[in-house]
């Protein structure tokens, strides 16, 4: 962002930088910031606020104002809510199926509940939201002891399939909670320690890694601090 | 808050790796001091949240590329390809990313002059050299802003 906003600016046009990491944006160095101690992924602060995004932009505009390049600070930080979401999941259906499996299943009508309202859908990077249970039966194989290289994951792509897994769990859940709504981290928190789709791909990246499947393959199925 | 568990140590953990990247160095710093009252500029917002029409081709891995949409455009996908930040705050409101309803009322209470007519997202995800979007896709994405005649680009980072 501080980069284009060099680039923009040697192009005629004034930049106004909203900077979530305030060292980085102070290294490259644009000329007007505005360092926002928010969760990252909310560069305005808080959802569903109209009233703090205008505190956070009639600052950044007033940034206009001065006859050389400037850097300030907004002076409310707002804190990650990092406790588990509180979102009930469905009931155990099929005791045959793995659990993470079961449990997906059982989120679909959410999910289509939600899609229906909002009219699009992260999910369908590499998989539909229809094979999601069939790629959660694959990482579950994966976490209990299948060589990867054996059994194929619906989608291929680790990265991406666990970022439909995910994005289908944020739309179910976002729908069976309502108003609500979960702060930073509190979606995540509750999806990796309280889902068993969450605790699957925690278990299924652990297996990838001691099988030495290689570190792209792996790593980045989840947020880089998890193990 | 607790501070051993792992998920609250996740913007943390991000904002400690990123302040220990390398970071694109700039020689000088262009400085562009507009020449009218902020009541007369037309805004545009440049996100890198990797938002995307459902119609539009979706963000690669890696890519250096930028998407547009129009002002009007609500039904946007958060394309990012990281797993490291929130995400439930743009399914909630988008705003909170892409403050474009923000914009309309400030253009509406005079505040600004007027609302772009297009708006783009990059991926924040970029090779550490950036050097596609400081020769290429940047400078492309400027004239694209010129052409709009743009005064004034709000930069939201995700």
């Amino acid at each position: 962002m501080s980069t284009l906003a060099h680039v923009f600016e040697a192009a005629g046009i004034a930049t106004l930088v909203l900077a979530s990491m305030a060292d980085v944006a102070k290294k490259v160095g644009p000329p007007r910031v505005l360092a926002c101690e928010f969760p990252l992924g909310r560069p305005l602060g808080k959802p569903g606020d109209a009233e703090f995004q205008h505190q956070v932009l009639q600052q950044a505009f007033s940034l206009l104002e001065a006859d050389e390049p400037i850097f300030e600070h907004f002076p409310e930080v707002v804190e990650s809510d990092e406790m588990p979401m509180a979102c009930s999941l469905p009931p155990r259906d099929d005791p045959k199926a793995p659990p993470a499996v079961d449990e997906a299943r059982g989120l679909i009508s959410a999910y289509r509940r939600a899609v229906d309202r909002k009219g699009v859908t992260a999910v369908g990077r590499a998989i539909e939201p229809e094979q999601i249970p069939a790629a959660l039966d694959t990482l579950h194989q994966w976490a209990n002891g299948a060589a990867w290289k054996d059994v194929e994951l619906p989608g291929k792509n680790t990265v991406a399939v666990c970022h439909d897994i995910r994005a289908y769990y944020l739309e179910a859940a976002l729908e069976l909670v309502g108003d609500l709504a979960p702060g930073g981290r509190s979606f995540d928190a509750w999806f990796y320690e309280v889902t068993e789709a969450g605790k699957t791909i925690l278990e299924a990246r652990r297996a990838l890694k001691a099988q030495d499947a290689p570190f792209p393959f792996w790593f980045y199925m989840v947020a880089g601090h998890l193990e | 808050m607790s501070e051993d568990r792992a998920a609250t140590r996740g913007d943390d953990a991000m904002r400690q790796l990123a302040s220990t990247m390398d970071a694109p160095e700039f020689t000088s710093t262009s400085f562009t001091k507009l020449d009218k009252p902020l009541s007369e500029c037309r805004v545009a917002i440049v996100t890198s949240a990797s938002l995307h029409r459902p119609d539009q081709e979706r963000f690669s891995q890696g890519d250096t590329g930028f998407r547009a949409f129009d002002r009007d455009d609500r039904n946007l996908i958060m394309g990012h390809w990281s797993p490291n930040f929130d995400h439930s705050g743009f399914h909630l409101d988008l705003n909170v990313v892409y403050p474009i309803d923000r914009l309309q009322e400030l253009a509406d209470d005079g505040v600004i002059g007027e609302v772009a007519p297009r708006h783009f997202a990059f991926a924040g995800n970029q090779p550490d050299t950036v050097s596609e979007i400081r020769l290429d896709t940047g400078p492309q994405c400027a004239a694209q802003l010129n052409a709009d005649a743009v005064d004034v680009v709000l930069l939201t980072p995700v």
